[in-house]
């Protein structure tokens, strides 16, 4: 069982290892998020939040926790495939959660752009991150998110000064890797951009073997005024051992724009929490999602839009493809303050079901404390519409080749919203072959 | 164009104590309390066992923190739990109905009389927790129509209510359903026997009277194989400085081929614009549509009461079945409501549709909380959800949430939700066209519940128009 005690034991062992190294800023902090963890444990059905996800078989687990990197390396050929072809740019790699030098390449960065581990960061730029770390994703309520700060240890560190920018995506490449067992790897990323900088950031997970692991990851973003980032996410754990509870947390300011565009492909079991903050007047953001979930997958998407100033924009559009016996819940919340006149929010999540023993859980939530307002949400869970299909075979295609087409087309109205070639053509390959490979296991039952 | 406060600061009309003795128990809550209003109400033995076992039940529940209302603390207590206007005899005219009693009735605009004379609606006044008149009963027992108080009901059908009593909200469902089972005082039941359609809209009146008195009424409705049967019921109550804890039971069961629609009107009192006094109105009120091809449908327009705690359901277990809501919801000054449904689709080709319109005004708080749950065995099934949230004044506050669980591919299942305020084009447009900007909110906010009222029964309609106009005019300064 994966409990309280043996992460004290880890806890513990963390601390002696770098009780010379680390600012006792960071000693105190990660103190007091392992105890607000012992409180607050791992969340059950009975708490609202978690009411459609229950974290019990993921527990059955005795993680144990990656501190140091594993002695035999991987090679630049063994993650050759988690490149993203086509595309140009920093690649940040982390196994297990820790950075590696050797299999990363920054390349030229502009003037400006800081793309590094965060271990080595509260090294050499303490100035940096300090005043950032722990701010935008708190950790008072949610047992992962405070298990994480209590372990803050590595992870990406993405700094952008004022006015800078970065053409080329920034990729963050992380890789699980179990030669020795169960593991858990708790990657921690802060992004910072300062007023008027603009920056794309990819975040992807990969596996290599197939024992069971926890991925615990917590990422945060901060946005001055005027700065503007477009936050990919790709999620490819391993959807037979692969567990992957991640906190996302980002805090806008004045003007800025923020882009995030997240996808589910693998993982057993999925728990993704995005939290926006819109806190100054006219800052922006628009979420897109994308879920494909086959036999044995559970997915649990939650969104926060926090609409806490007058004139911010929202706007949400999450899909979902259901096969097998597999579970999908969505969960988004918008929040228009009294403060935040003339806010406009929209959000909008739809479900398709291709399976008789898949189940969703959908619940979009508004709670608005102003009138100066334009909001809405819609969800819906349904089929391919009959009609549709109909008319595609009176046009010569069969069945199969029909249901593909329309279900293609359902997730395609979130995949052209990808703004990045290279990620757009990847999911659009990944889509098809994902339909495929529907019909190769049906053939084979 | 007048201003908002001098609308919005009108008292409430039907704010009068009518002095009649009481025949009231003490306050507080224990077994000998519900021995005693079972005795007085000369019930069987296994009323008062069913009574107890729901009291049992509720001395371990605790009350429900979720819903998005604040209140202080309700004194269980203090509560006095039975309370009935006192009674010679049995009436079998309103000649002997006690004349404080009419008089009542006659300023709240529904006198008995003009009632059936006008409307044709037979009338089941609920004065306090005790039915005191009943009208047209002879005309419905010709068609072997039950219609009758619930306590007459328990001496006369104890059978029926045996059989049906609890069989859509269990004893332990929630806390209030629980406090409700155990000590409720009266209600209404309506029996409709097979193949009859009730010919007339069977209405009943509550109004909460006797001080510091918690009402808790339990209405059971059954309409056998093809049948079908109307039913209204509207509240007002006095003012009063204390709150009043309000907590309900309405079952409904349609068996196959039935359809029961039920209409509320809710204007309970609200409290004062500092938000003191007011009902408390948690209400647990459910219909099952047991068999195939049966229908029902909820209609509400809820403009009363400090806080409302309601979700009318449909468990659709028949194939074939409908479940309907429509609700108004308004909340102005302080009041708070959460309100919605739930629909349980179990059945096959089960559908739904669920309509809420929510205004909130002033300080109000207006939530929208509903389930949709399709089942693994219903197959098409079909739910449509629109709720839209209008707001008045930049200190309310508009809230949905909504739950959609589905276990079945076939099924279909859409929600939509918007939440605005009227818009100063739309404003602008009709004072170009001379009308006064008051006018134009109310025809606005008329026409948006207009989906809505155009559901209610007839007399309801008129008086849903007017009460909205009563306390939104000038909601906009």
């Amino acid at each position: 069982m994966f409990e309280i005690d043996p992460c004290r034991e880890a806890f513990r062992t963390l601390e002696k290892r770098e009780a010379s190294k680390v600012p006792p800023e960071l000693v105190s902090l990660r103190r007091t998020a392992f105890s607000r963890f012992t409180e607050l444990g791992f969340p059950t059905p009975r708490e609202e939040e978690w009411k459609y996800t229950n974290v019990s078989p993921l527990l059955k687990h005795q993680f144990k926790f990656s501190i140091e990197q594993p002695a035999n390396g991987l090679t630049a050929e063994e993650i050759h495939s988690f490149r993203l072809s086509g595309l140009a740019g920093a690649q940040l790699v982390f196994v297990n959660g820790l950075f590696s030098p050797k299999l990363s390449h920054t390349g030229e960065l502009p003037s400006g752009v800081k793309a590094a581990s965060l271990s080595e960061a509260l090294i050499h730029d303490p100035g940096l991150v300090r005043p950032e770390l722990a701010r935008t994703a708190p950790y008072g309520r949610n047992g992962f998110t405070a298990l994480n700060t209590a372990f803050i240890h590595d992870g990406a560190f993405i700094h952008l000064s004022r006015g800078s920018g970065c053409e080329k995506p920034i990729h963050l490449v992380f890789i699980t890797q179990t030669p020795s067992g169960p593991l858990i790897s708790q990657p921690r990323n802060l992004i910072v951009l300062e007023a008027g900088s603009r920056a794309a950031v990819i975040e992807s997970y990969y596996f290599l073997d197939g024992k069971a692991y926890l991925t615990n990851a917590v990422t945060e973003i901060v946005l001055k005024e005027d700065a503007s980032l477009d936050y990919y996410k790709v999620q490819r754990e391993d959807a037979r051992n692969g567990f992957h509870v991640a906190t996302t947390g980002v805090r806008q300011d004045r003007n800025s724009r923020f882009f995030s565009f997240s996808i589910s492909l693998g993982a057993k079991l999925e728990r993704e929490d995005l939290n926006v903050l819109l806190g100054a007047e006219g800052s922006e953001c628009t979420l897109n999602g994308l879920y494909l979930v086959s036999d044995g997958q559970h997915i649990d998407h939650h969104t926060v839009i926090d609409h806490l100033k007058p004139q911010g924009t929202s706007h949400q559009l999450y899909k979902g493809i259901l096969k097998g016996k597999s579970h999908a819940v969505f969960n988004g919340k918008v929040f228009v303050r009294e403060d935040a006149r003339k806010s406009d929010a929209e959000q909008v999540n739809k479900n398709l079901l291709l399976s008789d023993e898949a189940g969703v859980d959908t619940k979009p939530q508004l709670e608005i404390s102003n009138d100066d307002v334009k909001c809405t949400h819609g969800a819906a869970v349904g089929q391919l519409d009959e009609d549709a299909l109909f008319y595609l075979k009176s046009r010569g295609l069969d069945d199969e080749n029909s249901r593909d087409l329309l279900t293609h087309g359902f997730a395609a109205d979130v995949i052209n919203r990808a703004r990045i070639d290279a990620v757009r053509m990847e999911l659009d390959r990944e889509l098809w072959a994902w339909l495929q490979n529907d019909h190769l296991a049906g053939e084979t039952k | 164009m007048k201003k908002a406060e001098e609308l919005i600061n009108q008292e409430y009309k039907y704010g009068f104590v009518t002095e009649i003795e009481a025949d009231t128990v003490p306050p507080g809550l224990n077994q000998d309390v519900i021995r005693l209003i079972s005795s007085k109400k000369k019930e069987p033995p296994f009323m008062l066992e069913w009574r107890l076992k729901a009291y049992e039940r509720w001395l371990t529940m605790k009350e429900p923190t979720w819903p998005k209302v604040h209140h202080p603390p309700i004194d269980y207590q203090k509560i006095i739990y039975y309370s009935a206007p006192k009674q010679k005899k049995s009436l079998s005219s309103l000649e002997e109905v006690d004349t404080e009693l009419l008089k009542t009735f006659e300023k709240l605009g529904i006198p008995l009389e003009e009632q059936k004379r006008l409307s044709g609606v037979a009338v089941d006044a609920v004065f306090d927790s005790v039915s005191v008149a009943t009208t047209f009963k002879e005309k419905l027992k010709e068609l072997g129509i039950i219609f009758c108080s619930f306590s007459e009901a328990v001496q006369e059908h104890p059978d029926l209510i045996r059989k049906y009593l609890g069989s859509v909200v269990p004893a332990n469902d929630n806390y209030y359903a629980a406090l409700n089972s155990a000590v409720f005082s009266d209600g209404s039941f309506c029996f409709v026997p097979k193949g009859v359609r009730c010919p007339m809209e069977l209405s009943t009146y509550f109004r909460i009277n006797s001080a510091d008195t918690g009402q808790f009424e339990r209405t059971l409705i059954v309409a056998e194989e093809g049948s079908s049967v109307s039913y209204l019921e509207g509240c007002t109550a006095p003012i009063r400085d204390k709150n009043q804890l309000h907590a309900a039971v309405v079952e409904l069961v349609a068996l196959e081929g039935a359809r029961i629609k039920y209409s509320t009107i809710q204007n309970w009192y609200a409290g004062d614009k500092e938000g003191k006094g007011g009902i408390f109105n948690f209400v647990t009120k459910r219909g099952k549509c047991a068999g195939r091809n049966s229908k029902i449908s909820w209609t509400q327009v809820e403009t009363g009461a400090a806080i409302t705690w309601k979700y009318p359901s449909v468990i659709l277990q028949g194939d074939n079945s409908v479940g309907e809501f429509y609700s108004v919801a308004l909340t102005h000054n302080y009041q708070q409501a959460d309100t919605g449904t739930k629909m349980i689709h179990i059945g096959k080709n089960t559908k739904s549709t669920i309509l809420s319109k929510g205004i909130a005004a002033g300080h109000g708080s207006n939530s929208y909380r509903g389930l949709v749950k399709v089942l693994q065995k219903a197959a098409q099934a079909r739910n449509y959800t629109q709720c839209d949230s209008l707001l008045l004044g930049d200190r309310s506050s508009a809230n949905t949430f909504p739950y959609i669980e589905v276990r079945n591919r076939s099924a279909r299942v859409e929600h939509e939700a918007t939440t605005s305020k009227i818009s100063e084009d739309q404003l602008f447009y009709c004072r170009s066209r001379g009308i006064t900007g008051e006018n134009a909110v109310s025809m606005i906010v008329n026409g948006f519940c207009k989906e809505v009222f155009k559901n209610l029964p007839m007399e309801f309609a008129v008086e849903a128009t007017k009460l909205m106009n009563v306390s939104l005019e000038g909601a906009i300064a």
